[in-house]
């Protein structure tokens, strides 16, 4: 293990975080709220720590795959350590395992709160801020953005990217590690600002500044107490649609930019819009046929609050216009599977990736007909390539992995005493990345009751779920230390 | 700029990891998915899974950007197929390597028919400079600068040189040569040198002077080294072949132990000259008995490099005094140099060597005015050859009154038909074309070097 590479970029992803601090302190500054200090206290002790830890020289600058893993998981636990320090000084949030859970919900662009809605309308603007930005950092990959503009390690930092960039297969854009992280947080930024520029007409800058944060990273801390519910139909659509952009594949649009728009249509992001399309008309069916006394919905309501809510929940953001959780079952259900799809490979949303569900889809069909037939040869294909063996092994392993973090975390969420329903859709969400589960965690719910036990399980999923599993895994792995 | 590779193998992987840290934007095609994921995990190059050949996987790797496209794939016609199509496609200029010497020797056709940029044949490549090792044996390595006008030598001190323990300063005041000392390897690191430096025992240093001069001064200082009358060959393959071919009228005579029969009589039969023996060159007596301690060198070109390894031990153990060792795998080198064996050559390295310092020649006609650029030391010191403009700052003033950065030296400047080895009271004009040695990579222009 290269433990000065490692070092060295600990240090200066704390630089960077303190720069990422700027932007609450601007806000302070232009609101002119006290909790500036703590922000500006905050950066101060990452600036410090990162100066002592990129000092000196390293002899040896090579990241293999297991300082790439390292590196990754390491980065995310120390950025969100150090980004939960404002909420504590401040004392918004009394319990730094409280204040910890929130960063961690907005650097893995969960968007879960322990924070009650009147807590979230009474916070200081510099907080509201820090919270959204938060998405917006973590949505492409803090890792990605020193990258874009450090050179690190050369060549050998493939092995970052492809541990932090979620997606059963990582790979560049054009030749320069650099230029790729540069293009991806370009299309990011600039389909940012677009969002902001669509919603400023409607609703104030802070507002709009915030939500388009929280929109690109397909996070969803809201800056209300009924998330999104009070904005104008006009605003609801615009983030509707900026979700499940932010939830293509970016590749995509490169491939758009760069004018081969047949390529850009991958069979994942086919497969996304038929999802997408159709789980707003079975939600939308459903909420219509059903007799309930809980809501009162037009047909033009429903398709709004379904489209909205599919959104939301695919694209692993997490904003609500509506309390789903008093929705037929049937919808609900829906909107749980969707939690588990998640969104593109290679997109700023969470979940298991759309890609990795058409190759066990593919798999499993091949192995049926592999039964009929049991000479027959046939390899999985995306896109007319034959998807390579490590990887659908990887996608595989993944799930196992997956699973078993699930199930240990719903055992030991289970001695919270919820009722099953929360304690399921909890572990869904926040390993998913997703923000709002049903019961006791629906979207008028929070995070507040769990124990911090509980707390800290939700904590590892998020983080799990973000880095896809296995760099978190990886950490705890008794083998990655040996000597 | 932007260059595609074909071929994966170990040159198409050397050439990625040198042409991507010259900061040149690299892609490698492979039909091996195993091999792209090897070398994308490595260095910081894209890479594309496919048939290399095909049009759908050069548009894939971006050929209608690309300025250069390299085709290094074990097979010969795939490498000019892959220049073909990229021919037809984009706008870049082309490098195949073709190994077959019946193709080798339609060269210059196939380059001036399929517009390729340069034909690199590995073998003929590395024939080429074991004939220069062979006209000089005692040096390292020897490379044509300036031209060709005057030469690079590098060798290493042995004890009875009577420069040994003496400055530069000092060797230039008492022996009066009119050569010039550039660099000083010693233990791993390179020195450029300047008057206070000293020499030691097994430093390897490089010289720059006429051939003649250069002679002269390794007289002087008691190096024993003029050209060999003749050398041992072991094995009788592509290389052997060219190496007769260029060496057919230099008067060193070629003995060479083949052990397949047919390439013996193939090789006889071909070049009158030499001596052909059949045999196994492995038998220890053999070689004895057809005098391999009489031997003005010794040539190990066996397929096993292991083979060829072990043989150039013996050979120099039998009291032979120069060896070149055909090496294929390059990962290596760097332990092979504690093993004493003078000179190694890498017909794959010297590909890649090639290839390299052509693109770096290509790039810096596109910005900058270098002309050619010389690799002298792996890595470490390169050498550039510039044109001086009308109104240089360099120019119409002495060397010793310009200030000059650390680690540079002037190493040769070409007055028309004239060469110049630079001394401090030489003055530089407009249209001089000068050499510089430096440690700083990737000089511009000639007033990059001064302060």
């Amino acid at each position: 293990m290269n433990f000065q590479v490692i070092k060295r970029t600990l240090g200066w992803l704390l630089i960077f975080e303190a720069i990422f601090f700027l932007v609450p302190m601007l806000t302070a500054l232009v609101y002119g709220e006290l909790e500036g200090i703590d922000f500006l206290l905050s950066a101060l002790i990452c600036l410090s720590a990162g100066f002592l830890l990129t000092r000196g020289k390293t002899k040896n600058n090579a990241v293999y795959a297991k300082e790439g893993f390292v590196i990754v998981a390491l980065s995310w636990i120390v950025m969100s350590l150090f980004g939960a320090l404002p909420f504590w000084f401040s004392g918004v949030v009394p319990s730094y395992v409280d204040a910890l859970f929130e960063t961690v919900s907005g650097f893995t662009t969960t968007g879960a709160s322990i924070l009650y809605g009147n807590e979230i309308e009474g916070m200081p603007k510099c907080l509201l801020m820090w919270r959204s930005f938060t998405h917006w950092v973590g949505g492409m990959g803090v890792l990605v953005f020193i990258l874009a503009f450090l050179p690190l390690s050369g060549g050998q930092n493939i092995n970052i990217m492809r541990a932090e960039s979620p997606g059963p297969e990582v790979s560049k854009l054009v030749p320069k590690i650099r230029q790729t992280a540069g293009i991806l947080y370009l299309i990011y930024a600039v389909m940012t600002v677009l969002m902001f520029v669509m919603l400023v007409f409607d609703m104030p800058v802070f507002d709009a500044l915030t939500t388009a944060f929280a929109t690109a990273g397909t996070g969803g801390f809201a800056i209300k107490g009924d998330s999104f519910a009070s904005y104008s139909t006009y605003s609801q659509i615009v983030v509707t649609v900026f979700m499940i952009l932010f939830s293509v594949n970016f590749a995509s649009y490169y491939l758009v930019l760069r004018g081969r728009f047949k390529e850009s249509l991958t069979e994942e992001v086919r497969a996304f819009f038929i999802i997408v399309i159709a789980a707003i008309s079975l939600i939308t069916l459903n909420l219509c046929l059903t007799d309930s006394a809980a809501y009162e919905y037009t047909t033009g309501e429903a398709i709004k609050h379904s489209a909205f809510s599919v959104a939301s929940v695919m694209s692993t953001t997490g904003f609500a216009t509506a309390n789903f959780d008093i929705w037929p079952v049937f919808s609900k259900t829906v909107l749980v599977i969707l939690m588990f799809v998640g969104a593109c490979a290679g997109s700023t949303g969470g979940g298991m990736k759309v890609s990795r569900m058409l190759i066990w889809g593919k798999g499993v069909t091949n192995d049926m007909k592999r039964m009929l037939h049991p000479k027959q040869v046939k390899k999985i294909t995306m896109d007319k390539r034959v998807v390579g063996h490590e990887v659908v092994r990887g996608a595989n392993t993944y799930l196992v992995a997956y699973f078993m973090i699930y199930i240990a975390s719903m055992l030991l969420i289970a001695l919270d005493c919820q009722d099953l329903v929360t304690n399921f859709t909890s572990v869904a969400t926040t390993i998913n990345n997703v923000g709002p589960g049903l019961g006791a965690v629906g979207p008028n719910g929070n995070f507040a009751g769990f124990t911090a036990l509980s707390k800290l399980v939700y904590i590892f999923d998020m983080l799990a779920g973000r880095l896809e599993v296995f760099p978190m895994l990886l950490l705890f792995a008794p083998n990655t230390w040996k000597k | 700029m932007k260059i595609i590779i074909v071929g994966c193998g170990s040159v198409g992987r050397t050439l990625a990891e040198k042409l991507n840290s010259d900061g040149n934007d690299v892609t490698v095609i492979d039909t091996s998915a195993e091999k792209v994921r090897t070398i994308t995990g490595r260095c910081d190059v894209m890479g594309v899974v496919g048939n290399g050949a095909t049009f759908t996987t050069q548009r894939e790797a971006g050929i209608d950007t690309a300025d250069l496209l390299i085709a290094v794939t074990d097979s010969d016609e795939l490498n000019l197929l892959c220049c073909t199509v990229a021919k037809k496609e984009g706008y870049c200029k082309t490098i195949a390597r073709v190994k077959n010497p019946e193709y080798s020797e339609d060269s210059a056709y196939l380059k001036e028919q399929l517009g390729l940029a340069m034909v690199i044949n590995p073998e003929y490549a590395a024939a080429e400079e074991i004939a220069r090792v062979l006209r000089f044996p005692t040096a390292v390595k020897i490379e044509p600068f300036a031209k060709g006008k005057v030469e690079l030598i590098k060798f290493k001190l042995s004890k009875d040189c009577h420069i040994v323990g003496m400055s530069v300063k000092d060797v230039a005041m008492k022996y009066r040569s009119d050569i010039l000392v550039c660099t000083i390897e010693r233990e791993e690191e390179a020195y450029i040198a300047n008057g206070d430096s000293t020499f030691a025992e097994k430093d390897i240093v490089s010289i720059i002077a006429t051939p003649k001069n250069a002679n002269e001064f390794f007289k002087k200082i008691n190096y024993k080294g003029s050209a060999v009358k003749n050398a041992f060959v072991v094995g009788g393959g592509g290389i052997t072949h060219y190496l007769c071919g260029i060496l057919e009228r230099s008067g060193i005579s070629l003995k060479i132990v083949e052990k397949d029969l047919a390439t013996c009589e193939e090789l006889s039969s071909q070049w009158l000259k030499s001596n052909v023996i059949h045999g196994d060159a492995i038998d220890r007596e053999l070689l004895l008995e057809e005098g391999i301690d009489k031997a003005g060198a010794f040539v190990a070109l066996a397929d096993l490099d292991e083979e060829n390894i072990l043989l150039s031990v013996f050979a120099k153990s039998a009291g032979c005094n120069k060896m070149i060792t055909k090496i294929n795998r390059i990962d290596y080198d760097h332990v092979l140099n504690q093993l004493d064996l003078d000179t190694v050559i890498c017909p794959k390295n010297i590909t890649a060597d090639t290839i390299v310092s052509y693109v770096r020649g290509m790039k810096n006609t596109m910005g900058s005015n270098v002309e050619t650029l010389y690799n002298i030391i792996q890595d470490k010191v390169e050498a550039a050859e510039f044109t001086v403009k009308e109104k240089s700052p360099i120019a119409g003033k002495p060397l010793a009154e310009l200030k000059f950065k650390k680690d540079v030296l002037i190493a040769s400047i070409t007055r028309g038909d004239k060469v110049i080895v630079p001394r401090g009271h030489d003055i530089i004009e407009a249209g001089d074309a000068v050499v510089i040695v430096s440690k700083q990579r990737g000089l511009h222009d000639v007033t990059d070097v001064l302060r």
